[in-house]
């Protein structure tokens, strides 16, 4: 889908053409495609090598791009210099020491032939530290901006709203867009240097006749096809935390509208009010669950999996959401397969999802232990401040400065933690009476697969596999739906008291 | 016949010696701090008796399964705080009897232990602390607290401890508890 090789390097910047992997791309069958380095000169691809599921890039490589000296030392040791700085790579450990500090890989360096590969990741943790431009590297685009470009990430949604239609189009971080007319389409024109978009940003929007599709034009300017039942359209922005939000209201002919509402799908009978409603943006929930494949998670004495029962409970919670709540629910995985950690959040990030959570069942070296309980996201001190402090000044290319904001993917979760705690709450106030909750039912703990989230996010334990009753309890379906039912009343109750902005 | 016997003797002498060089300079550490993989590895389960102790407050799971307990041992002096760190971490993953549980899954070894000059203590655990975990977000955190506190809580030096697993930065131990950064001492898991 992306792979295509770059033949010559553009020099404009309009160039720079960016086509995202959708995420659909098996990961298991295409190799991984190359990383894109995005600068002022332009686009030029960097081969990433799959080494045991982890991402690496050949040193030499990084080398050319970014003017590095690589020498062997005699003792085993790789050095990496740049402009006097050096970071120090030592095989078989997964640690860099950079000016002196050591920084953690999630592998050590390999070798392959008389190349050198390191981890993706060490762009981030290592090189980033010692280069003098900023280096920004986008993982789940697979994208490497350098220097001060400015590449909002845009998530493109459609809503039906009865016979008319609302596009939102979120660019983060914030990059104002003009949306101009002509006879076939809407085109939508961003202030910025390059978009980091899916592509098609929005396919079968589902609206026959009125809207066919949305489609990158070239680096910054996306198109909306129109069909024959459009009539006009009403644009707004408005700024929502780092995102800037632009909404727009697509009117249907009126003729269509009198004739088309028989084709209309009726909206579900016992819809609660609220839904349908302009002001509403709370529309997804991913749900996560736990573990899959050969990571079967906590047994059972009788050998029931924590993979099992998670799965089974996240299928019934998909099924009763969608069909009384009209919400869209995504699971991250929805057969026995292993799934990384980093997956699970993305699968929820890249959906624009407005609340996120993971299912799980526990096991204590006390089999008398019993109870559900719920986790929110734990950070440090350090952790927290760095995300808070967020704002940057880079200088821009006409001079000057402006402030962006930078909010690492491993700390994304820091500024949902409220709504997380709040949601936590309802969650735990719509169990209570109804199963067993654990002595201590909401914790704080430092969960690897809510630190990412972008969005309220909390990490359900349903009850402990290693308690024999327990475990019996848990596979009944009176104890699943009772599960559902409360997740269900929570989730209605955190709509509801959310702020017409939603989630985000 | 003489002579090349001398010659040949002599170049042996030389690729044994240089032999013993290049093995010598392949096992120093090339950070700064790094773990003294020998002396962990020969870190007795229990303690010597002779010689000098300390009293270390030691985590095991409490009674009701979701918190740990401290308990107070003699533990051997060692001269250096990383030295001190070993001997607490070794008599830590020691195996104990009921009605203490350990938190530590069985047949964990400590394989190493250094701190940096900021205080931030890396614990080296051989590769049974993942490969054997139970599984469970109460477990793994569990495991990964006894550690934590077993240092930060008994030595003013470390601020923080970060759990390696084989020579290796690891996510997690069971999928739950992220372990990429080192964590500062928490006694919220502690009743």
């Amino acid at each position: 889908m992306n792979a295509r090789p770059i033949s010559s390097f553009p020099v404009a910047s309009t160039a720079a053409f960016l086509i995202v992997l959708a995420a659909a791309l098996s990961s298991q069958t295409a190799p991984p495609p190359a990383l894109s380095l995005l600068s002022k000169d332009g686009r030029r691809a960097l081969p990433i090598a799959l080494v045991a599921d982890q991402e690496f890039v050949a040193l030499d490589d990084l080398a050319a791009a970014f003017q590095l000296t690589v020498r062997e030392e005699s003792l085993g040791a790789v050095t990496v210099s740049y402009k006097g700085k050096t970071i120090v790579l030592t095989p078989d450990q997964a640690l860099a020491s950079v000016a002196g500090r050591l920084v953690s890989l999630p592998a050590p360096p390999a070798r392959n032939g008389r190349r050198w590969l390191v981890p993706v990741e060490f762009i981030s943790r290592a090189l980033s530290l010692i280069y003098d431009t900023r280096l920004d590297l986008r993982k789940p685009s697979r994208l490497l901006i350098i220097g001060d470009l400015r590449v909002p990430r845009i998530a493109v949604r459609y809503d039906p709203l009865g016979a008319s239609g609302r596009l939102t189009i979120d660019a983060t971080p914030r990059a104002n867009a003009a949306v101009t007319q002509d006879a076939e389409h809407l085109t939508i024109k961003f202030e910025a240097d390059a978009l980091d978009a899916a592509n098609p940003p929005l396919s079968a929007p589902g609206s026959p006749g009125l809207i066919l599709g949305v489609r990158l034009v070239d680096a910054t300017t996306m198109a909306v096809d129109l069909g024959p039942r459009f009539a006009g359209f009403k644009a707004a922005s408005q700024p929502v935390d780092t995102t800037m939000r632009l909404v727009i209201d697509v009117v249907a002919t009126q003729t269509d509208t009198t004739t088309v509402p028989t084709q209309q799908a009726p909206p579900p009978a016992d819809l609660p009010p609220s839904f349908g409603q302009p002001a509403s943006t709370f529309r997804t929930i991913a749900i996560d669950p736990g573990h899959g494949g050969d990571d079967e998670g906590v047994k059972s004495a009788d050998e029931a999996k924590e993979k099992d029962l998670t799965l089974a409970i996240a299928r019934r919670i998909k099924s009763v959401i969608e069909a009384r709540l009209g919400l869209r629910v995504l699971l991250t995985r929805d057969d026995d397969r292993s799934v990384p950690v980093d997956e699970r959040a993305s699968v929820a990030n890249n959906n624009k999802a407005d609340l996120f959570i993971s299912l799980h069942a526990n096991g204590s070296m006390r089999p008398a232990t019993s109870g559900l309980s719920i986790y929110v996201a734990a950070f440090d001190k350090e952790a927290a401040q760095a995300s808070a402090g967020g704002g940057e000044r880079v200088p821009t290319f006409g001079g000057g400065s402006r402030e962006i904001e930078l909010v690492p993917w491993d700390l994304a979760q820091t500024r949902h933690l409220d709504q997380s705690a709040a949601f936590a709450e309802l969650l735990e106030q719509a169990l209570h009476d109804r199963v067993p909750l654990a002595p201590h039912a909401v914790d704080r703990a430092p969960l690897r697969v809510l630190e990412s989230a972008n969005m309220p996010a909390v990490l359900v334990e349903l009850g402990y596999l290693t308690n024999p009753e327990q475990a019996k309890l848990l596979a009944t379906d009176v104890f699943q739906n009772t599960i559902v039912q409360a997740l269900f009343d929570a989730i209605v109750k955190f709509r509801d008291a959310l702020p017409s902005g939603g989630t985000r | 016949m003489g002579r090349r016997v001398a010659i040949g003797g002599t170049i042996a002498v030389v690729i044994v010696f240089a032999a013993a060089v290049f093995f010598v300079k392949r096992g120093l550490p090339t950070f700064g701090r790094q773990p003294a993989s020998k002396a962990a590895a020969a870190a007795p389960a229990v303690p010597a008796p002779p010689g000098r102790k300390i009293k270390a407050r030691l985590f095991y799971v409490a009674d009701e399964g979701t918190r740990l307990t401290s308990v107070e041992r003699d533990v051997a002096y060692g001269d250096s705080p990383d030295d001190q760190a070993r001997e607490i971490i070794a008599a830590q993953v020691a195996p104990v009897v009921e009605p203490l549980i350990s938190a530590i899954p069985p047949g964990t070894t400590l394989r190493a232990v250094f701190i940096t000059k900021s205080g931030d203590a890396y614990v080296d655990l051989s590769r049974e602390a993942r490969a054997a975990h139970p599984g469970g977000t109460v477990n793994e955190l569990l495991t990964v607290y006894t550690i934590v506190n077993a240092l930060t809580v008994n030595l003013p030096a470390v601020s923080r401890v970060q759990v390696l697993v084989d020579g290796k930065a690891v996510e997690t131990l069971s999928g739950h508890v992220d372990l990429r950064r080192p964590l500062a001492k928490n006694l919220a898991w502690v009743q």
